[in-house]
This record gives C-alpha cells, sequence and structure tokens, in this order.
C-alpha cells in the first residue's frame, strides 16, 4: 500500500477532532486578574477576597448590594459604646470536618494580628483596637475595642475564618503576647497556595492553585448555606480582553470578567452569549490640588494656583459633561456621579445636588474668578487601571479646554502614576475609590492628614477645612447608626459645597457569559462561582 | 577547549553582575512599591513595618549590596507581590516556556530550513516568490495581532483548538510538561505556531540566502561536475556549509523567545515566564524583575556557549582553531 504524504498529519487531525468537555457541572470563568495568593489575610485586594469568599466565611457576610447578612454569626449587638457581642453559627463544619467554634474567630484574629508575610491592608489595626475577646461559650464571642469602632461588623466582614486545627495549639485565648496559645509555627503563604491549610466553611474547597495557570474549586458538600450549584468551578486568568472574550465566543469559558465595553455590541448581537452590567460603587473622580500655592501643574499668568479659588473649582466641574461620557466613552458602563458612593448607600445624600453642564456659566464663573482667558492645566490620569481611563482623560480634558482652560493630559501607567501621586507632583489627578460605606471616602480621602489617627492618607490635595475635619472626626467615633448617618451626611455636604473633588461617574461592573447561565452582579466588583446559575428556560 | 570554556564562564558573570546593578537601578527609578501595595486604610505604623520588612528605609546602595549578599548566597530575594521566593516563582513557569519555545523552534526549523532551500536553489520559480514574499509578511505583522487572528480563525470560527491558557500535564521521565498530553497539545498549537512563524520567516530567509550562494560557489560546481547526485549535493555539500549562521541564530533565539516571548503569552493567557515578568514590571515587584533578568542573562551566556560548541562540531576549522589557542 502507497503510503499517503499526509499520514504524519494524521494524529494531528485526530487531535483536532476531539470533542469540547462540556459538561454542565463545571464552571468555567476567565478572571481579569489574577488572586496573588490563597491566604486569604494575604493582601486585601479584589481577585484575592473574590477567591477568599468561596473558600471561606467570614463573621459577618454582605449580599450582592453590599449590605450586611449573617455570616458564621447569626447576629450581634453593640452596647452603646466599646462591646460588641457576636452569637455564632451552631453546626457549622470546615472542609476538613472540623466543627466551627468561637476558638476559630480568636484563633483567625491572633492571625491576622501575628501575620508577618502579609502586605499591609489595615486589618491588623482593626485586631489591635481590640482591648478584649472573650467567649463565654463556644458560641458567643465578646469583643470589647479601646477606641469605639463603628464599622465593627464591616470591618469583620473582610475577615475570613480561619480553622484553629492548622497550627499546633493549647487553649486559646486572645493574648497576643502569649500568642493566644498557639505553639506550633503559623501557617505560611506557600502552605496556603499549596492547598495544605486552604481550609473554611464557604461553599468550595480548593482543589489546586497553580500561579497563572488555573485555579481549580470543588463543592464543599457539609456547607451550611445554600449549595451552589457547580460542582467544579475552574477559574483561568486571562489578562488581555480581546483573548477573554474570544475564548467565551470559542467555549472554552462559561463567564468572563470585565468585557472590554467596545465589544458590548457584539454580544448583544449574539443570542448564544449575554452579559450583566451592575452598578459598582466604584467612583471616579478628580482630585484638585488645593492645599498649596504654586501648584506643580496649574498655573496662571503670575505662575499662582487658579485652584484654590472655589469658583474655579466649581466651574471646573459645572464644564465636564458627565453624561455624555457615561453614554458614549462607557457605552452606558457607568452611572454620573454627584457624590463617593452611589445615592442609596448608608450615609449617602438622598438628594445631591446635581452638577448641570454648562459651559457658559462655567466661563462666566472663570471671568468672575479673574481668568476670563483661563490658565494652563495638565491633566494627569492612569492608562491602565480604570474602565476607559485614558479615553476619560481626554474627553475632560477637552471639555475644560473648551471654557479657556489650556488643559494638557498626562495618562501613564499606574506604576508610573501611584507612587508620583503620593509624592504630590500632581495638580488635577484622577482617582477611584470604591467601598462598602460612606466615612472611608471621607477620612482617607477628605480630611487632612492625621498618620496617627490614620485619617487623610490619600489627602494628595492637601484639602485641609477645619469643620470638615471636626464632622469626620466625631462621624467615625460614633457608634449609633442614625446618628452617625446624619454626621457622614454632614460632612459630605460641606466636603461637595468645597469642590476639591469632582465625582465623575460610578463604574459599571461587566460579565459576559453563555445565556443559558444566569448571573447576578455584586457592586463590590467581586466574581462569585455562587452567583451563576443555569437560566430559566 | 576548556579554558576556553572557563573564560567564557568569567566573561559571564560580569555581565551578570552588571546587568543586576542596571536592572535593580531601573526597577526603583521608576516609583516606590509601596504606593502599589498598601492601601490607603493601613495606618502609618502597619505601613512602616511593611516598608522595613521590605527593606525598602535602607539607602539605595545598601539595599544593593544586602540584594548582592544574598544572591551570592543563594537567595535572590522575595517577592513583593506573592510573598514566596522570586527565584521559585520564575522556576515554576520554565517548563511551561520551554515546552512552548521547543516546539516553536521545532516547527520554525523543521519548516523553515525546507522552504528555504527550495526558495534558494532556484529563485525564479514562481513557488520560490509566493515562499520570499511569504516571508515578508510572516516577519512583518505584528504578533500581538497574528496571535488575535490565529484564535479568531481556529477558536472562534473553526471550532477547532482552545483560544487559551494551557492543558492538562503529564509526567514522563521525571519531567511534567503538557507536550505529553493530547489536551496539553491542543493547548500548545496556535503560541506555539504564533512564536513559529516569525522565526520561521526568518530560518527561510537565512537559508536561502546561504544556498543561493553556496550554489555559486566552486566545490558545488565541482561536485556536480564530478557527477554527485543533487539530492547529496544539496544535503552534504550546500546544508552543510550553511547550518553554521542557522544554528547561530536558531540559538540566540531560542534564548530570547524564553525570556521574552511576553506577547504570545500575555495573548494566549499560557503561564509562562514572559507573563510573569510584564506583571512584575507593572506592579513594580522588583526581586522579581532583578531575578529574571539576571537568569534570562544567565540563559542567554549559556546559550551562547552551547552554539559555540556546537559550531566545533559543525565546522572542522572551529575545532582547529580552539586547540590552538
Amino acid at each position: 500500500m502507497k503510503r499517503s504524504p499526509f499520514a504524519p498529519l494524521l494524529p494531528l487531525v485526530a487531535l483536532l477532532a476531539l470533542p469540547f468537555a462540556a459538561d454542565a457541572q463545571n464552571l468555567r470563568i476567565a478572571l481579569s486578574s489574577e488572586p496573588t495568593s490563597v491566604d486569604p489575610h494575604y493582601h486585601v485586594l479584589a481577585p484575592n477576597n473574590a477567591l477568599a469568599a468561596h473558600i471561606y466565611d467570614s463573621l459577618v457576610d454582605t449580599d450582592e448590594a453590599q449590605r450586611l447578612i449573617p455570616g458564621l454569626a447569626t447576629a450581634w449587638k453593640n452596647d452603646g459604646g466599646n462591646k460588641w457581642t457576636f452569637t455564632l453559627r451552631k453546626g457549622v463544619k470546615f472542609s476538613n470536618g472540623r466543627p466551627f467554634t468561637a476558638d476559630d474567630a480568636v484563633f483567625t484574629f491572633c492571625r491576622v494580628a501575628k501575620n508577618e508575610t502579609n502586605i499591609a491592608g489595615g486589618n491588623k489595626d482593626l485586631i489591635r483596637n481590640m482591648k478584649a475577646v472573650e467567649a463565654p461559650d463556644p458560641f458567643t464571642l465578646v469583643v470589647t475595642t479601646a477606641e469605639p469602632e463603628p464599622l465593627m461588623p464591616r470591618l469583620l466582614s473582610g475577615i475570613s475564618i480561619l480553622t484553629s486545627s492548622i497550627a499546633a495549639h493549647g487553649r486559646i485565648t486572645f493574648n497576643l503576647d502569649a500568642s493566644c496559645g498557639v505553639t506550633g509555627p503559623w501557617p505560611s503563604v506557600s502552605q496556603f497556595n499549596e492547598g495544605a491549610v486552604a481550609i473554611g466553611t464557604g461553599p468550595y474547597r480548593l482543589k489546586s492553585y497553580v500561579r497563572g495557570s488555573a485555579i481549580e474549586l470543588v463543592r464543599h458538600d457539609g456547607y451550611w448555606g445554600t449549595k451552589p450549584h457547580w460542582e467544579t468551578v475552574k477559574m483561568v486568568p486571562v489578562t488581555n480582553a480581546g483573548p477573554r472574550l474570544a475564548g467565551l465566543i470559542a467555549g472554552d469559558y462559561d463567564l468572563i470578567e470585565n468585557p472590554a465595553t467596545r465589544d458590548l455590541g457584539r454580544l448583544k448581537e449574539d443570542k448564544r452569549f449575554a452579559y450583566v452590567a451592575t452598578p459598582s460603587s466604584r467612583v471616579i473622580f478628580f482630585q484638585l490640588d488645593v492645599g498649596r500655592n504654586p501648584s506643580p501643574l496649574a498655573k496662571d499668568d503670575r505662575g499662582g494656583n487658579p485652584l484654590q479659588d472655589l469658583r474655579v473649582r466649581k466651574a471646573l466641574s459645572m464644564a465636564i459633561d458627565r453624561d455624555t461620557i457615561a453614554r458614549r466613552i462607557m457605552d452606558g458602563g457607568a452611572q454620573p456621579a454627584y457624590q463617593f458612593l452611589p445615592t442609596g448607600m448608608y450615609g449617602t445624600l438622598p438628594n445631591p445636588p446635581v452638577i448641570k453642564f454648562d459651559p457658559a456659566a462655567a466661563r462666566k464663573l472663570l471671568a468672575e474668578a479673574g481668568y476670563p482667558n483661563g490658565f494652563e492645566m495638565t491633566l494627569s490620569a492612569t492608562n491602565d487601571r480604570y474602565v476607559n481611563d485614558g479615553q476619560i482623560a481626554q474627553a475632560v480634558a477637552g471639555y475644560l479646554s473648551q471654557v479657556g482652560i489650556r488643559t494638557k493630559v498626562d495618562a501613564m501607567t499606574r506604576a508610573i502614576y501611584f507612587p508620583r501621586r503620593s509624592k504630590k507632583e500632581f495638580s488635577f489627578a484622577m482617582g477611584g475609590w470604591g467601598s462598602a460605606e460612606a466615612s472611608s471616602f471621607l477620612r482617607y480621602w477628605a480630611a487632612s492628614l492625621d498618620e496617627k489617627k490614620t485619617r487623610g492618607t490619600s489627602n494628595y490635595g492637601g484639602l485641609a477645612d477645619p469643620a470638615l475635619d471636626d464632622l469626620i472626626g466625631r462621624a467615625i467615633v460614633t457608634v449609633d447608626d442614625e446618628r452617625r448617618a446624619e454626621l457622614l451626611r454632614q460632612s459630605l455636604t460641606r466636603l461637595l459645597d468645597l469642590h476639591a473633588f469632582i465625582p465623575l461617574h460610578f463604574e459599571n461592573t461587566l460579565w459576559a457569559h453563555r445565556a443559558d447561565i444566569a448571573y447576578t452582579g455584586r457592586a463590590d466588583q467581586y466574581t462569585f462561582a455562587m452567583s451563576a446559575v443555569p437560566a430559566k428556560k | 577547549m576548556a579554558t576556553y570554556a572557563l573564560q567564557r564562564l568569567i566573561q559571564s558573570l560580569f555581565v551578570l553582575l552588571a546587568a543586576s546593578i542596571v536592572v535593580f537601578l531601573a526597577v526603583y527609578g521608576i516609583g516606590d512599591p509601596i504606593e502599589l501595595l498598601v492601601p490607603p486604610q493601613a495606618s502609618a505604623m502597619e505601613r512602616e513595618e511593611m516598608v522595613r520588612r521590605l527593606g525598602l528605609d535602607l539607602p539605595l546602595w545598601r539595599q544593593y549590596l544586602a540584594f548582592a549578599w544574598n544572591a551570592m548566597h543563594g537567595d535572590l530575594g522575595r517577592s513583593f507581590v506573592h510573598g514566596v521566593p522570586a527565584i521559585e516563582l520564575i522556576l515554576s513557569r520554565l517548563p511551561a516556556t520551554l515546552e512552548l519555545v521547543t516546539l516553536a523552534m521545532a516547527i520554525a526549523l523543521a519548516i523553515g530550513i525546507p522552504l528555504g532551500l527550495v526558495a534558494g536553489l532556484d529563485r525564479d520559480t514562481p513557488l520560490s516568490r509566493i515562499i520570499m514574499g511569504g516571508t515578508v509578511l510572516g516577519y512583518s505583522l505584528p504578533n500581538f495581532w497574528k496571535g488575535m487572528m490565529l484564535i479568531l480563525v481556529f477558536a472562534v470560527l473553526l471550532g477547532w483548538l482552545p483560544s487559551s491558557g494551557r492543558g492538562e500535564t503529564a509526567v514522563i521521565l521525571g519531567v511534567k510538561s503538557s507536550l505529553f498530553t493530547a489536551d496539553g497539545l491542543r493547548h500548545l498549537i496556535l503560541p506555539a505556531l504564533n512564536l513559529a512563524i516569525p522565526n520561521m520567516a526568518l530560518m527561510i530567509r537565512l537559508v536561502a540566502a546561504g544556498a543561493t550562494e553556496a550554489k555559486a560557489q566552486d566545490y558545488v560546481k565541482y561536485a556536480r561536475a564530478k557527477g554527485v547526485r543533487p539530492g547529496r549535493i544539496v544535503r552534504r555539500h550546500i546544508l552543510r556549509n550553511i547550518l553554521i549562521p542557522v544554528v547561530t541564530v536558531a540559538g540566540i533565539e531560542f534564548g530570547s523567545l524564553v525570556a521574552f516571548s511576553t506577547i504570545t503569552e500575555t495573548v494566549f493567557a499560557w503561564p509562562g515566564m514572559g507573563k510573569l515578568l510584564i506583571d512584575s514590571i507593572y506592579q513594580l515587584d522588583r526581586p522579581l524583575v532583578v531575578a529574571y533578568i539576571m537568569l534570562a542573562t544567565f540563559l542567554f551566556v549559556s546559550v551562547n556557549l552551547l552554539v559555540d560548541l556546537l559550531y566545533a562540531g559543525l565546522d572542522p576549522r572551529v575545532r582547529l582553531m580552539g586547540e590552538a589557542a
């Protein structure tokens, strides 16, 4: 028999003909950024936190709108001062079969405080503020703080509970100096990544974590809550938006994070796929350099800083057409913002003053302030951090130029941008902030810098308003929810009057998926396999 | 030969030293990694602790000396971002890159050399013109675009191959690789092809130019006059003589593909070293970037050494000169 010249190619053809591994019980997710570790206390980062929520639970949980809901604690109450009492859930088991008790919570707090390999994220301060943590019985936890901490339940929602069985220990007590009764070594980041100690009470357990390649999860059958639909989950980091979408269309993934807004049109036309756009709490804003004269990148003819004039700041805000940016540049993937958290969330203004797009009035205000011919300014922005950030910067510069402010755009990669911003090299700088409650923007961005109290740590514009500082200072130690909300609203009103920040819009978070899946997006932008279910036919 | 190799080794140590200083300074110059790592919620105390732990509070020269001292003891530092030893992180990515590059180079050589001979031995046939025209395309089309097109055609439109990621791996003879499984190979084909195309073009041009030149040489004319079969002339007389530049270029390309196939790895979400490098640069993960460049430099130096040794095998004249020295 004569050998076909294509004979050597036959194995290749056979390879190509292999069917796709389509499996109704398996969910394949393409992530836009990869978790840096399976250790839930390693780095407070969105991808890390999202992965942790699959494997672990926290005492207090948050729903998709970031409202607090019971987690491993079924109820909590505050005595009006520094004492918090948590009632813990009974009958909860870790994925290694061990029951969950108050000891595990105390063990976790100690690990957070004693962690020497993590990246600073603020959780240590919460634990250091705890004067005593006591467990009168295995299902009651009493936390007493040194300083009042009204955000205790909110902050605890960010701490994943570990099992004390991953370290050798004697009797566990909250005594940080005595290592809380832990006698063996604390588990390391690598041990978590290898999976040996990645044990939680969450809906999934870790099967494997191969950095850069894939994270595989298996359903935790002993889970106390609603069982997720998918038996196995595979998360693959595909950082580039084009290949991510191609992977969805080719059938390699069932769900992808952050499809590019420019591709939404194509997804809309294709019946096999669908997408969800969920408003997030991430606000995109501009931070104005108001604290000094002169300012490096905003100069009038005499070299002074025009941004110190309130009328100028207000004019800048009026000159920007937020609606058009949200509609055209973001393709509907954003909601115009007039405060720093979406209206309706705790501590926000029910009716924030809407700043109308009015270039004529802006020009008039500028003339009144003594700048009929505008001034020169550089708008500094990232080009790889927020959705369409480079284009947004261009558009805003265009609007500002229309009212006579000669605006240049300097867009750069985040690795250069953030270090430069912290050195206060900018005058009109883009920023983004996502949070679940109103005090954080005020405390870290708007309050004047006080390193001891961790306030104003991102106040790069040098805003210093004693009245505002006083309101914020009182708000963050007020435990009563009603009174705190009122103080927060007063602070916010004061801040908006100062126009030292120009809120632009809230980003929508996008997920694209197969049409036979229904997905519920979350305001915190986390991607959960639990949020995906088969679509009803 | 041994003195020659030793000489090259000492040279390479100096190259490593220079590379480490340059990269260390460059990454330091971009910005402070603390600003990317630590959120505003962290207190001044927590932040200080972190700065001290990473050694960023020391003056630059002391940071470098500490790094160099540890490096001499085999410790290239811990990744700022991942908190694990940098070298461990890089080496864990090495197999994925090696299998990709090996397959890519194999494709480039297996297709490039024969096509180059066809095009070079008779330049005026239409086939030769098509091949040479194709090389211009293969070489000049941007890698990123080509990758996307491959995905579009073979994954999205035809649905034959997976669009991205690495497939299943298997262990054969102690080597864990996705070259040994059907699923792994299916995942490998597109990224390997994307890496292979420009190299294939390079090989074709190199071999074609060499073949055209060699064809006119006296020894080829002599062989033909002697009545040697054309096939043997091509194999024994032409090919062997033009292989030296091919081996040199293949060696250099192999090294640069292993270290810097960043674009292909990004487009195909291939968990290799190039992707790790680009991610680390974006995050100012200095220990990782420095360790990476050191490793890449080391790789280049060794590949070049290997190429020199291969020369000796291919060309007796090199061997003689080596012994004389």
